[in-house]
């Protein structure tokens, strides 16, 4: 203390980066437990019917177009994802220039903002392939959208796998494809689920990208070419109708558990692997 | 041997979707906002004041939206980097072992909650909140604040590991020079990171400007020159979303060409965050 004294300015910064960081996680549970204490009293079971009508504002329809969405985009995504990180990783040759546009390309990706997807999705999906306000525009649309980070997070985990059990595979004489999908993979699954889990949960929470492509109808959906909104899409005309505050409380508890509860696991899943 | 060849190809081919991908959206993009553009005038589209898609005869002047993003985004720059800096500090230097375990994964809890949370978080409690200050609360101040909050988790993350990656030398040969704690961070530490933390504040920059759904639903909307921190504005991405559900011909284009000039934006901020990433990286 008496040190502290000595130094008043620096006692002043530290005391600064003490309240920043307060401020952060303040911020963080204040967010979180306010939801939840406002929101789950208001969560009942006509929340949960089968169909949506304004008397009920059920959301249930909403949970089914997200399940369907999400299986949808994590589908195309996590395939071309891998795959793409397999060539980066296994297959390319060092200094290739494909790799280095191939970085860029999903660098750019990953900056483009959620609206500007929506766009291009209404744009191309909707309009130009002629799919309509549709489950299938929006799941296509959100599996450009998270293919980056399922290219990244695998790519670092198929490094992370050492070189010694290519080698010890070759070795062996197995073939470069059966290395791949034999060895290497297998011991990179945790990185990769870690990634694709972690898409999950930003197609659970994505909403600008959606709402035209996928649409707003709150039924469930008769197939892949009918519109059907998701859960955060939900809330959204929940929220701004500014009709049903009590209701939207009550989805932003179940968006709000379900992300969080995703990510958890993501995170879980990563500690794992750098054990 | 004919199945790795083929298998090869394939990886090949889905290494391709990417750059696809980009091509696609530049190409669409470009070419469905680049007329509507030409028509309007470029000049009179990008520093145009008035936006009246529906009047007659029609006005559509983005200028209004340009600058209200502008405004936003340094609002929400001047609260989150300050403090997520700090925090990042902390997070690198003064937080115990056992609470880093818990707090490093709260940051990325903060990257996780859905933008709508947030929106809806600002509509019910901050906008009440600015409500007393003055105004009607939905402002670029409420705005500003909510993004602050939304881009901390960013910067953390990025000064982090910029701070991180700075020798423990260099920290120690200023504390052996009798630096106190906080000035050998400071004056040592800090600077030498700095290209790392600016590149996390560009990232920050990126994430604030094509931050959609949470600004809507706190910033007004009202699609004029703003007029003070407590009054509303409009963004260029909050244009896009509030009126693309009826707009037909060219008043539809208009509003693609408004994705556009974002998605101009966003590619310069990637650019400069791809350069100033490299050089930290050296």
């Amino acid at each position: 203390m008496k040190k502290q004294l000595n130094h008043p300015g620096s006692f002043i910064v530290r005391a600064l980066i003490f309240l920043a960081a307060a401020l952060t996680f303040g911020a963080l549970l204040f967010i979180i437990f306010y939801i939840l204490i406002k929101g789950i009293p208001h969560i009942r079971p006509e929340l949960f019917a089968l169909h949506y009508n304004t008397e009920n504002v059920s959301m249930f329809p909403a949970i089914v177009n997200t399940v369907i969405t999400t299986v949808c985009s994590l589908g195309i995504a996590a395939i071309l994802g891998i795959f793409t990180a397999i060539y980066l990783v296994e297959y390319a040759k060092r200094g290739n220039k494909i790799v280095g546009l191939i970085r860029l390309t999903a660098e750019t990706l990953s900056g483009i903002p959620s609206i500007v997807y929506g766009l291009f999705g209404m744009l191309f999906f909707v309009t130009y392939l002629e799919f309509g306000y549709s489950i299938l525009a929006g799941a296509l649309t959100l599996s450009i959208m998270i293919l980056p980070l399922i290219m990244r997070t695998t790519e670092e985990a198929l490094k992370a796998v050492p070189d010694s059990y290519r080698e010890a595979s070759f070795g062996l004489g197995a073939g470069k494809l059966r290395t791949v999908f034999k060895v290497v993979l297998p011991s990179a699954v945790p990185g990769i689920l870690a990634g694709v889990i972690l898409a999950v949960g930003r197609i659970v929470g994505e909403t600008a990208a959606l709402i035209y492509t996928a649409g707003t109808v709150a039924e469930l959906p008769e197939g892949l070419f009918s519109s059907g909104r998701t859960l955060a899409v939900h809330m959204y005309a929940l929220s701004s109708e500014g009709l049903y505050t009590n209701q939207a409380y009550a989805t932003a508890v179940v968006l709000l558990v379900l992300v969080l509860g995703i990510n958890t696991l993501s995170a879980y899943l990563s500690r794992r692997l750098m054990k | 041997m004919m199945k790795e060849k083929i298998m090869g190809g394939v990886f090949f081919i889905a290494a391709m979707a990417s750059i696809l991908a980009v091509l696609l959206i530049c190409v669409f993009l470009f070419a469905n906002g680049i007329p509507a553009m030409a028509e309007i005038g470029f000049f009179d589209f990008i520093l145009g004041r008035e936006w009246a898609p529906t009047d007659n005869p029609a006005s559509y002047g983005i200028f209004p939206m340009i600058v209200g993003s502008l405004y936003i985004t340094a609002g929400a720059i001047l609260i989150g980097v300050p403090i997520g800096i700090l925090t990042a500090v902390f997070m690198a230097y003064y937080c115990p072992k056992p609470l880093y375990r818990f707090l490093k994964p709260a940051t990325e809890l903060l990257a996780g909650i859905p933008s709508i949370v947030y929106g809806f978080f600002g509509l019910v409690v901050l906008v009440p909140l600015v409500r007393m200050i003055g105004g009607n609360g939905n402002s670029i101040l409420t705005a500003s604040i909510l993004l602050g909050i939304m881009i901390l988790p960013t910067i953390i993350g990025v000064s982090e590991s910029a701070i991180r990656s700075v020798p423990r030398s260099y920290y120690e040969g200023a504390l052996a020079l009798g630096a106190t704690h906080e000035r050998s961070l400071f004056a040592c530490v800090l600077p030498a990171a700095k290209s790392g933390i600016m590149a996390g504040v560009i990232l920050g920059i990126g994430r604030a400007i094509g931050e959609t759904m949470a600004v809507i639903m706190v910033a007004g909307n009202q699609a004029r020159m703003p007029r003070g921190i407590l009054r509303g504005v409009r963004t260029l991405t909050a244009n896009i979303v509030m009126e693309m559900g009826y707009a037909a011909d060219l008043h539809r284009e208009a509003l693609i060409a408004t994705g556009v000039v974002l998605f101009v934006f966003i590619l310069i901020i990637n650019v400069c965050f791809a350069l100033l990433k490299r050089r930290s990286d050296k």
